[in-house]
C-alpha cells in the first residue's frame, strides 16, 4: 500500500469479515466500535422501554421492584460503559488519523486490544442477569452501604461482576486514552501546528486528558467497593471506620469529568459541522479550541455538586457551587461561536446540519438546568428526584447523542464510500428531536413536584407528565428504525460517494472515500493554513488542486 | 511531558522504526502519569480515613514496627541508584557491567519483596481489621504488584540484552523500565512517609 495515489479496486478487496477479527487498522476498528457500540444501544435501549412501560401508570404493575431496580442500574451503565464511550472511540479511531493525516494510531495493536476488551466486560455485564440474585441493582453509580451488601454470599454476584466489567472498562479506556494522546501529539502532518488543528482533536485530547487523570481515581474506589464486598475489608464500612461518602468522591472525581468526556467530541462535532453547513469559518478557533483545556481543568474541580446533601460541610458546598457556575464561561464561548459561525451564513439543512442545530438546542437547554442545579438551595431540592434524570438525559441524549449522530450522517460517505439517504435520515431526525424533547421535558415539572427517581410506582398525580414522558420514549424507540434501515440500505447500495460530497475543508476530504489502509500513506500533504477556510480561496495544504484532481480523475475511472 | 528524545545528530534512525519507538515512550510516560492518579486516590482515601477516625489502630494493635520496613526503603532507593549506574554502563556500552548493575537492582528489589512478605507475616492484623488494617494492606499490597511488576520487566530486558544488536542505538524498553522503577520508588517513599512516619 504505498502507491502515490491508491486504486480503486483497493476497495473491493478488503472482505468484510475482517470486522470479526482482531484487526489493527485504526478504521476497521472504528468501525468494529460504533457497530458494536449500537448493538450495545439497542440493549440499552430495550431496557429503557420497559422502564418507561413500567412508568406509564402510577401502580408498580409490569415488573417486579428488584427488577426494576436492575433494569435502571443496567440501562445506565451499558449506556455509558458500552454504548456512549465506546461510540466515542470509534468515531476517535476514524477521525483522529485522518484529520491529522497519520497512517494509523500511535499503537495499533494496544488500539485493538482495547476494542476486543470492550465485547469482553459487555458479555460480564450482560451475563450479571443470569446469575443468582439477578444483576447489580444499586444504581449506576453503585453507592455503598447497598452495593456492598451481599446477602446470597456469592463471590459472582451481580454487584461483583458490574465491579469487574467497571475495571475493564477502565483499563480499556485508559489504553485508548494514552493512545489518541500519543497520536495526536505525535503524529501530525507536517505544518500542522496545535492551532491548525481541526477542533474535533482539540476536544479529543482534551476529553482523552480527562479520561487519564479521572479513571484511575474511579478505578481505585472500584477496586476498594469490590473489597468491600466480597472479603471482608471497611473502606466504606461505617462499623469498621469507614466512609461510604469517601466512595462518592471517587466515584464522582471520575463520574463528572466523565460527562465532559462525553460532551466535549460533541462540542468537537458541533465545530466541525456548522462551518460546513453555514459556508463561513468557525468564528473564534482560537478561543473555542483553548476553552476545551479551561472545560477540563474546571471539569476536574466541581464533582462534589453531585452530592451536596450527602453530610458535604458549607464551605465545600458553596466552593463546589461557585466552582460548576464557573463552568458555564468556557462552555457560552462555545455556545456563542456557533452561533457567530451560523450568523448569516449559508445554511444547508442537511440530515447532519438538522441533528446539530437540534443538539445545539437541546445542549443550551440541558446548560441552563445545569445552572440551576448547581445552585445549592435548588439542588437540595431536587436532588434525586426526576428533574436532575431529565438534566443528565438531555445532556446525554439530547446533545451528544444528537451529535453523534450528526457525525454518523456527516462522516458516513467518507468511510464506507457510500452516500446515507436524506429522506430517512430527515425522518429519523424528526423522530429523535420530537421523541427526546416529549420523553425529557415532562421529568422537569415531575423533579420539581416531587417525583423521586428509581421508584417503580408514584402519585396518581405525576401520571400526566410521565404518560406524556412514556410516549416520548416509546417515540425515540421507533426513531431509531428510520435509522438502521438508512445506515444498512446505504451501506449495501446506496450511491457512491466523491472523495468530498459535502464540500467540506480537512484533511480527510482529501482522502479517496472509503480512505486506503494507511491513509496517505508516505504522502502526507504540509499544511499550511488554518482550518475552516470557507469563503477564502486559501488552500488547507500544499498542492491542494493536484490532490483534488487526481481523486477526482480516480473516481471518474472507477 | 511532552518533551521528545531528539535522536543526536549523526545517529542514523532506520525508517520509521526510530520514531516509532520514541512513540512508546511518549505513550508510557502517559500511563504513568495516569497510574500516578490510583495511587493519589488511595492516598488521599487513606488519609482521609484515618484522619476522621475515632480509633485509629485496632484494640491489641499499638502501631507498627519501623526498624525492618526502613532497611527495606533504604534497600529500594539505592536499587534506584544502582538502576543509574547500569544505565550508564549501557550508554557507555559496556554490556556485561550494564547487566551486572542491572541484576543487582533486581535483587535488590526482590529483597524489598521479600522484606515486605516477613512484616507481612509478623503482624498481628489482617485485611478485615478495621479501616487500619484494610488501608496497610491495600496499600502495601498494590506497591508490591507495582514491585513484582518492575523486577518482571526487568528481567524481560535483561533477557533482551542477549539478542545480538538488540541494544545498539538505544533500548526504549530499558529507559521505560528503569521510569517506572524511579516511579515504584517515589511511591513507596510516600508511603513509608503515610504509613511509618506518621505519627498520631
Amino acid at each position: 500500500m504505498t502507491s502515490t495515489i491508491p486504486l480503486s479496486e483497493s476497495e473491493a478487496s478488503p472482505s468484510w469479515t475482517r470486522y470479526f477479527g482482531f484487526n489493527t487498522d485504526a478504521k476497521v476498528i472504528g468501525i468494529q466500535y460504533i457497530v458494536l457500540a449500537f448493538f450495545f444501544f439497542l440493549v440499552g435501549g430495550f431496557l429503557a422501554m420497559i422502564i418507561r412501560g413500567e412508568l406509564i401508570t402510577p401502580a408498580s404493575d409490569l415488573v417486579d421492584r428488584t427488577v426494576y431496580n436492575g433494569l435502571y442500574t443496567m440501562h445506565g451503565t451499558i449506556m455509558l460503559f458500552l454504548f456512549i464511550f465506546p461510540v466515542l472511540n470509534g468515531l476517535n479511531n476514524l477521525l483522529i488519523p485522518t484529520m491529522i493525516g497519520a497512517p494509523d494510531m500511535a499503537f495499533p495493536r494496544l488500539n485493538a486490544v482495547a476494542f476486543w476488551l470492550v465485547p469482553i466486560f459487555g458479555s460480564l455485564l450482560i451475563a450479571s442477569f443470569f446469575v443468582p440474585g439477578g444483576p447489580a441493582y444499586s444504581g449506576w453509580w453503585s453507592y455503598p452501604p447497598v452495593s456492598i451488601q451481599n446477602p446470597l454470599g456469592n463471590l459472582f454476584s451481580g454487584q461483583g461482576l458490574w465491579l469487574v466489567a467497571v475495571a475493564l472498562s477502565g483499563v480499556s479506556s485508559i489504553m485508548g486514552a494514552v493512545n489518541f494522546v500519543t497520536t495526536i501529539l505525535r503524529m501530525r502532518a507536517p505544518g500542522m501546528g496545535f492551532f491548525r488543528m481541526p477542533v474535533y482533536c482539540w476536544t479529543a485530547l482534551a476529553a482523552q486528558s480527562l479520561q487519564l487523570i479521572g479513571l484511575p481515581a474511579l478505578t481505585g474506589g472500584a477496586i476498594m467497593l469490590l473489597m468491600d464486598l466480597n472479603f471482608g475489608t471497611s473502606f466504606y464500612r461505617p462499623e469498621g471506620g469507614g466512609d461510604p461518602v469517601l466512595y462518592q468522591h471517587f466515584f464522582w472525581f471520575y463520574s463528572h469529568p466523565a460527562v465532559y468526556v462525553i460532551i466535549l467530541p460533541a462540542f468537537g462535532i458541533f465545530s466541525e459541522l456548522f462551518p460546513v453547513y453555514s459556508r463561513k469559518p468557525l468564528f473564534g478557533y482560537v478561543y473555542v479550541s483553548l476553552a476545551s483545556f479551561i472545560i477540563v481543568i474546571l471539569g476536574l474541580i466541581v464533582w462534589v455538586h453531585h452530592f451536596f446533601p450527602s453530610g458535604v460541610p458549607e464551605w465545600m458546598r458553596n466552593l463546589f457551587m461557585f466552582n460548576t457556575m464557573l463552568i458555564a464561561v468556557p462552555t457560552g464561548v462555545k455556545v456563542f461561536a456557533w452561533l457567530g459561525t451560523i450568523w448569516r451564513g449559508k445554511l444547508q439543512l442537511t440530515t447532519p446540519m438538522l441533528f446539530c442545530l437540534g443538539g445545539l438546542i437541546n445542549f443550551v437547554f440541558a446548560g441552563i438546568t445545569g445552572i440551576m442545579l448547581a445552585t445549592v438551595p435548588i439542588d437540595i431540592h431536587v436532588n434525586n428526584t426526576y428533574f436532575v434524570v431529565g438534566h443528565f438525559h438531555y445532556v446525554i441524549y439530547g446533545a451528544a447523542v444528537m451529535c453523534i449522530f450528526a457525525a454518523i450522517y456527516h462522516w458516513f460517505p467518507k468511510f464506507t464510500g457510500r452516500m446515507p439517504y436524506e429522506g430517512l435520515g430527515k425522518v429519523h431526525f424528526l423522530l429523535t428531536f420530537v421523541g427526546a424533547n416529549l420523553n425529557f421535558l415532562p421529568m422537569h415539572p415531575l423533579g420539581l413536584m416531587g417525583m423521586p427517581r428509581r421508584v417503580s410506582s408514584y402519585d396518581p398525580e405525576f401520571a400526566f407528565w410521565n404518560v406524556l414522558a412514556s410516549l416520548g420514549a416509546f417515540l425515540l424507540g421507533v426513531s431509531i428504525i428510520p435509522f438502521l434501515l438508512n445506515i444498512i440500505s446505504s451501506w449495501a447500495r446506496g450511491p457512491r460517494a466523491s472523495h468530498n460530497p459535502w464540500n467540506a475543508i480537512g484533511l480527510e476530504w482529501l482522502l479517496p472515500s472509503p480512505p486506503p489502509e494507511d491513509n496517505f500513506g508516505e504522502h502526507v500533504p504540509t499544511v499550511i493554513s488554518r482550518p475552516y477556510g470557507y469563503g477564502s480561496d486559501e488552500p488547507l495544504v500544499e498542492h491542494q488542486a493536484e490532490i483534488e484532481k487526481a481523486l477526482i480523475l480516480q473516481e471518474a475511472t472507477r | 511531558m511532552t518533551s521528545t528524545p531528539i535522536p543526536p545528530p549523526g545517529q542514523v534512525v532506520a525508517h520509521g522504526e526510530g520514531q516509532h519507538a520514541s512513540h512508546n515512550l511518549t505513550g508510557f510516560i502517559i500511563f504513568l502519569c495516569s497510574e500516578s492518579v490510583i495511587f493519589l486516590a488511595f492516598f488521599s482515601g487513606y488519609a482521609i480515613l484515618r484522619l476522621s477516625a475515632l480509633n485509629w489502630l485496632p484494640a491489641g494493635v499499638d502501631g507498627l514496627e519501623w526498624h525492618m520496613p526502613l532497611i527495606n526503603t533504604v534497600v529500594l532507593v539505592s536499587s534506584s541508584l544502582t538502576m543509574v549506574v547500569a544505565e550508564h554502563f549501557k550508554a557507555k556500552e559496556k554490556v556485561w557491567l550494564f547487566r551486572a548493575f542491572w541484576l543487582l537492582t533486581m535483587a535488590m528489589g526482590a529483597y524489598f519483596l521479600y522484606g515486605q512478605a516477613v512484616e507481612w507475616s509478623g503482624l498481628k492484623f489482617s485485611l478485615t481489621s478495621g479501616t487500619f488494617g484494610s488501608t496497610f494492606y491495600l496499600l502495601t499490597g498494590f506497591h508490591g504488584l507495582h514491585v513484582a511488576t518492575g523486577i518482571l520487566l526487568m528481567g524481560l530486558m535483561l533477557f533482551k540484552s542477549f539478542i545480538p544488536g538488540n541494544y545498539s542505538g538505544g533500548e526504549e524498553g530499558v529507559k521505560a523500565t528503569s521510569l517506572f522503577w524511579h516511579f515504584v520508588d517515589v511511591i513507596w517513599i510516600v508511603l513509608f512517609m503515610l504509613l511509618y512516619v506518621w505519627r498520631a
